[in-house]
């Protein structure tokens, strides 16, 4: 996996200019991992009630990521038989599920910019109004359940509090990189990203507070913070999950139920 | 998952549509009702299924006693006067 970040990379689909298809990419690599992350729970959860809602989760953002897949390209194609450096993905979204708190802490962040990010696109004419239109309803209830979950956990037992916070922590210098610029251009229909990212801060603020968890100090952006995933750089646990994710493919091409 | 620590079980209504009653779907744990009603949502409604939801915990459910079948149900059994079977339906009404 050590092929250079261009020499994979997608033609630009059906009529989408190269900076859309970027961002389109973009988007769907984000949807795509963390559906296979959320997807790694199914049959770990902690009740079975839990399992079925974060598999609910995860097949909702798989089917974002197909709509948006088939923007650029072959969707197989681009999920299973692309190389670790060529994929997209936000570093958030592909960190491992750690214990629940790790994997609610994640979905909170995550959630709280898709829903900010596709209700600023849904309102927009550009080629993702409708996809965003769509799927932002489905935002709305993750990031209601990472919500629901942040609070009973913060405001839970002494044990719960500490792991929400341990994990809320630990995730925050991955949270700078979702407000910078996909790719050279800006090929999200002139979303404003400062104040996408103001509106994020004081969402997940807003939340934490409630759960009487503390607001994680420190940069989200710049020399010492994560983030270089738009540009093809993962972090170390990143390729054994798509070992994981690309091997019946690989094995089998053109394999199907 | 053990039996101590396990959630309380919430038994489930579902209204199908409109105009329609609340009927009873299942039952399933949930830490709160907050939450009974997000699994309630994600259990039972995922296939469109549902407009609204009741959750109960079912604590709270006093049924009958199958012990009590007998004295309960069957006196009911042979009082055909009770179904309205002896009226004659007027010819012009055709609905009832």
């Amino acid at each position: 996996m050590n092929s250079t970040p261009t020499d994979t990379d997608p033609g630009t689909g059906a009529g989408l200019g190269a900076e859309t298809a970027t961002a389109a990419l973009a988007l769907a690599d984000d949807a795509l991992i963390l559906s296979h992350r959320l997807g790694e729970w199914a049959g770990h959860a902690p009740e079975l009630e839990e399992d079925v809602a974060l598999a609910n989760i995860a097949l909702d953002l798989l089917g974002q990521a197909r709509i948006l897949y088939t923007l650029v390209g072959d969707e197989d194609e681009l999920a299973y038989l692309r190389e670790e450096r060529a994929f997209r993905n936000l570093q958030l979204v592909e960190q491992p599920n750690g214990d629940f708190a790790h994997t609610i802490a994640r979905q909170l962040y995550f959630s709280t910019y898709q829903r900010l990010l596709y209700g600023r696109l849904a309102t927009g004419d550009g080629p993702f109004a409708a996809l965003a239109a769509k799927a932002v309803k489905e935002v709305d209830y993750h990031q209601d359940h990472a919500e629901q979950w942040t609070l009973r956990l913060g405001d839970g037992t002494a044990e719960s509090h500490e792991r929400m916070e341990r994990a809320c922590t630990a995730l925050w210098r991955f949270t700078g990189e979702m407000f910078q610029p996909v790719g050279d251009g800006d090929g999200l229909d002139g979303v404003d990203r400062q104040e996408l990212a103001e509106s994020w801060l004081s969402s997940v603020t807003a939340v934490l507070r409630r759960a009487t968890l503390t607001v994680p100090e420190g940069p989200r952006s710049g020399a010492w913070t994560a983030g270089a995933g738009r540009q093809g750089l993962h972090t170390e646990s990143f390729g054994r999950m798509l070992a994981e994710m690309q091997h019946l493919h690989r094995s089998h091409p053109g394999a199907s139920w | 998952m053990s039996g101590s620590t396990q959630w309380p079980l919430w038994e489930v209504f579902v209204r199908s549509r409109r105009g329609l009653s609340h009927t009873h779907a299942g039952s399933l744990h949930a830490p709160d009702a907050e939450m009974a009603l997000r699994n309630a949502r994600d259990l039972y409604t995922r296939r469109s299924e549902g407009v609204s939801i009741w959750v109960v915990p079912s604590a709270s459910v006093t049924a009958s006693s199958p012990d009590e079948k007998d004295s309960f149900f069957e006196p009911a059994g042979d009082k055909p006067y009770r179904h309205p079977t002896f009226y004659e339906i007027p010819e012009g009404v055709r609905h009832l």
